[in-house]
């Protein structure tokens, strides 16, 4: 393990150092990336890590919220958004969550056992944007845009979405058990009058997905005309399109739009 | 790199990535944090970081820098136990004992959290990450209770057969 490691002090450093993303390895939290080192399986031959670059706060600006790549999932526990705590709560335990962050969260290439991401779903219904770094720049695209990408040449530096108050539903489906990966996830919100309706779905497949055609329908079952859940070591293809339209239905009814 | 490891500041060579857990044991000689499944399912590594309960293996030490660590070596005094400890053996709360480390680590700082006793709900959510495969829970639950109330008994009376 001879990496050479690079320390940006700065968000503009570090977008600076990550470049294109090329031959560069990005250390968020490491809770994915350090068994990995440890065990052999990835050897990076130049590592970013951010630990000093002031991203790791979340702040309100006047009208939104602006989420720093570095903010533990943890620390979104303790959020004011009731979706988005729920969801980053349910993430393995508080001593992985001390560790994990929202830009890894994002980031994380898919798992072959599980699928990560969860956090996408309640950023997707929040109508969060992602701020990155990579090839042509700095960029801020609505997060279904970036999750939908190609993410790997990309650094993410902030996620924010705009302040106002909301109806919010979830419902998912998970053990009780550290490392027991969601087996879906599903948040709706709303705006306060019941206009602007904004559903997702995470823990289905490799990234989180925007489901339009409930939004445009309101009606549950055509949530698996948006997602193609997968097979994987938590539950099968089969029995996640089952249990999605309850789910989604679940969600919308916390909505009580009329 | 500096830490201050159980209130001693040391000086740290080993290579930026490396993880917490092999810091401390390796280069440190600082063994109570077990390597167990060393990918952050077991619990068996927990060590406090400023205070929190953490898996020193899925941390890059450099990611720590200058934090305070603390591990069971940082318990008590020398000679004494923990009431965190203490409760552990009133209890028989440990058999093999490769996972009592960490969940004394992960109880320790839900006791200081609280301030105060814990109930039955605290200690499973903040053991959510922890497994023991020789005492079924049922026993380490009643020692954090227990420790939490600070209803333990001296090392030296259990020792001497005085009833836990």
């Amino acid at each position: 393990m001879t990496a050479d490691v690079l320390f940006p002090t700065s968000a503009a450093e570090a977008a600076t150092l990550y470049g294109d993303g090329a031959d560069i390895t990005v250390v968020g939290g490491g809770t994915i990336l350090l068994p990995e080192i440890a065990a052999g399986r990835v050897n990076p031959a130049r590592a970013l890590m951010l630990h000093r670059t002031g991203l790791d706060t979340l702040r309100t600006e006047d009208d939104r919220i602006v989420i720093g790549a570095m903010v533990t999932l943890e620390a979104l526990v303790d959020s004011p958004d009731a979706a988005l705590s729920r969801v980053a709560q349910h993430v393995a335990d508080s001593e992985v969550r001390r560790t994990a962050t929202v830009g890894g969260n994002l980031s994380a290439s898919a798992g072959t056992d599980a699928q990560r991401g969860d956090l996408g779903a309640p950023l997707i219904a929040l109508g969060a944007r992602v701020r990155s770094a990579g090839a042509g720049g700095e960029r801020l695209e609505p997060i279904e845009d970036f999750l939908a990408g190609d993410r790997s040449g990309r650094l993410v530096l902030e996620i924010e979405y705009d302040r106002f108050e909301r109806r919010t539903g979830s419902a998912e489906l998970r053990r009780r058990h550290a490392h027991s990966f969601a087996i879906a996830n599903v948040v709706a919100c709303a705006g306060h009058d019941g206009s602007d309706l904004r559903v997702a779905v995470s823990g289905v497949g490799p990234t989180a997905v925007r489901c339009r055609s409930v939004e445009a329908s309101r009606d549950a079952g055509g949530v698996l005309d948006d997602v193609d859940p997968v097979d994987d070591a938590v539950a099968s293809a089969v029995y996640r399109r089952a249990v999605l339209p309850d789910l989604v239905r679940e969600a919308l009814d916390q909505l009580e739009l009329t | 790199m500096k830490l201050i490891v159980n209130s001693v500041e040391e000086a740290i060579t080993s290579a930026p990535l490396t993880p917490l857990l092999h810091v401390l044991r390796d280069e440190l000689d600082i063994t109570s944090p077990k390597a167990g499944c060393q990918q952050g399912g077991c619990g068996a590594c927990t060590v406090l970081v400023d205070g929190e309960p953490r898996r020193s293996c899925l941390t890059a030490v450099a990611a720590v820098e200058g934090a305070s660590i603390t591990t069971v070596e940082g318990l008590g005094e020398a000679g004494t136990l923990s009431t965190v400890q203490a409760a552990f053996y009133n209890h028989y709360a440990a058999q093999c004992g490769f996972c009592t480390p960490g969940m004394v680590m992960a109880t320790t700082a839900l006791i200081e959290r609280k301030g105060g006793e814990v109930d039955r709900e605290d200690v499973l959510e903040a053991l959510g990450g922890h497994y023991c495969r020789c005492t079924g829970y049922v026993k380490i639950v009643d020692a954090v209770i227990a420790a939490s109330r600070g209803d333990v008994a001296s090392f030296e009376d259990v020792a001497q057969g005085s009833p836990a």
